[in-house]
């Protein structure tokens, strides 16, 4: 797909990939190619982002990703400072708007925000002039997992015009699935979700996907195979009649996997949940690259911290 | 060739292709009679990379003695990224690439032109969280004055007096399809 190469990210926030032109993406993912090599150092740290301070405002519970911030947070020399739900007062009451207004108090340069209610991150990035970076909000977006993922399928095909991706699971409830569908239609990728109709959400085919009810003729020449756990505590009721039923139907197995592409890849946001959404031979099997993007994910984070510490474009706009 | 031949009155020559090749011979010698062996040259990002390739490559046709080759990108070192860094846009990352181990080697840092020092300064930065070099050296195709830090080169292949507002343009085939060194008016260079 020819895409206009761009110099830097137009918004001083990262709040969703929906507002993301194809330039910019791929100068975060060409980005990110370069910061890979820093984990292979012996000195895993470089001073970029000495002096600038980020918060990691965590008001859900997170452990890879917010993990994987921190990392990256502190190979680029900033100073973090942890808020997570259950330490913080936001358990005594305390309002989104006046937590950002206490943490402003403190000028940190950055905040990664993850927050059950969607929008919150686009809320805050026009009440504060820190840069917000959303680290999954609700069921709406979580931009830096769709970027990882797309980093790692071009590493492995060197391209993502053209690829074919399978997203299976719960795709409802799924801010992973909606990032990476905004993203991957818009690089020229086909898209492909597959979930019981009872988690489908309604109204996908508008921006490009096709949508199964079973996995099998989903997986029919696929590159990539990546499945989404089941988000049992955004279930009021279960959607389905059971964990078994559900991997007897849905779960990836090497039987199902046989029917992608020879070179298809495996992926997984994680946490996995064994013999529900996924079968362990497939997950630690040749074709599973899990851990190569938890391993990228890195380097995304850092990518992103990096573009959005050079000046700061126009507060982030509605779309 | 005259020592700043015209070619357009805002555009002077001050090394055409040929001179090139004498100026990177001689400066591979100079290498050669001042460490004869255990170095490596490392090019800083962009046109210190081909520079330091010829350089080895001299060095073999000379003494017969194959020189490792590495790559460096300073971008992260670089004093105008992060809280400093002016304009909207961040410079591009390039890749690095330094054997395993730098640690007992004298290593020849490379770079097309010597302008304020700081791209220098933050290749030594770069460069000791890869190891502790026996030693670090500096060649360079020019010299063009005005430092701003207390940098010097060890192997110079050409010194270019300019004014300041002067723009030194190297240009190498395996970046811009030519070889050359020309200087002129307006526009910038960031080294």
């Amino acid at each position: 797909m020819p895409t206009d190469s761009v110099q830097g990210l137009a918004a001083k926030d990262l709040v969703g990939i929906a507002p993301l032109s194809a330039g910019e993406i791929q100068l975060i993912l060409d980005t990110a190619e370069g910061l890979l090599e820093i984990a292979r150092r012996p000195i895993k740290k470089v001073p970029t982002l000495r002096g600038m301070t980020v918060v990691n405002l965590f008001m859900e519970p997170s452990t890879r990703t917010r993990f994987s911030f921190e990392v990256a947070e502190k190979r680029l020399s900033a100073d973090t400072l942890n808020f997570s739900v259950g330490t913080s007062s936001v358990t005594k009451g305390e309002t989104l708007i006046d937590t950002a207004r206490n943490l402003m108090a403190m000028a940190p340069d950055f905040i990664v925000m993850r927050h059950p209610n969607s929008g919150a991150p686009h809320r805050l990035a026009k009440m504060i002039p820190a840069a917000i970076i959303n680290a999954g909000d609700g069921i709406n977006e979580h931009p830096t997992q769709a970027l990882l993922d797309a980093f790692t399928m071009r590493r492995h095909f060197q391209r993502l015009e053209g690829l074919k991706v399978v997203i299976a699971g719960d795709i409802r409830h799924s801010r992973v699935a909606r990032s990476n569908a905004f993203l991957l239609t818009k690089m020229g990728a086909e898209v492909r979700f597959v979930a019981p109709t009872s988690l489908m959400p309604v109204g996908v085919e508008e921006i490009g996907v096709q949508t199964f009810n079973r996995l099998e003729p989903a997986l029919e020449g696929a590159d990539v195979v990546m499945m989404l756990r089941i988000q049992r505590e955004r279930q009021g009721n279960m959607n389905f009649p059971s964990v078994r039923e559900y991997f007897d139907f849905f779960g990836l197995t090497p039987q199902r996997l046989a029917l992608a592409a020879p070179h298809a890849v495996v992926m997984h946001p994680g946490p996995i949940n064994r013999g529900v959404e996924i079968d362990s031979a497939v997950a630690d099997g040749p074709r599973s690259v899990i851990l190569e993007q938890v391993t990228n994910g890195v380097a995304i984070r850092m990518a992103i911290l990096y573009l959005l510490a050079g000046g700061h474009g126009e507060p982030t706009s509605d779309s | 060739m005259t020592d700043r031949e015209q070619v357009s009155p805002t555009r002077v020559q001050v090394l055409d292709e040929a001179g090139m090749d004498r100026t990177i011979a001689r400066m591979a010698a100079e290498i050669v009679e001042r460490d004869g062996g255990g170095i490596m040259l490392v090019g800083i990002h962009t046109r210190g990379v081909p520079l330091a390739r010829r350089l080895a490559a001299a060095i073999a046709d000379m003494s017969g003695r194959k020189v490792a080759v590495g790559r460096l990108d300073i971008t992260l070192y670089r004093d105008d990224v992060g809280p400093w860094r002016p304009a909207h846009s961040q410079p591009v990352i390039k890749d690095t690439s330094l054997p395993d181990s730098i640690g007992g080697e004298i290593i020849y840092l490379v770079d097309d032109v010597l302008f304020t020092g700081r791209t220098i300064r933050a290749a030594l930065d770069t460069l000791m969280d890869y190891g502790r070099p026996r030693g670090v050296r500096l060649a360079v195709l020019i010299d063009r004055g005005h430092r701003e830090l207390p940098v010097a080169a060890d192997v110079v292949g050409k010194s270019v007096p300019t004014g300041i507002d002067e723009d030194v343009q190297v240009r190498l085939r395996e970046v811009d399809g030519e070889d050359g060194v020309w200087i002129g008016k307006g526009g910038s260079d960031a080294h």
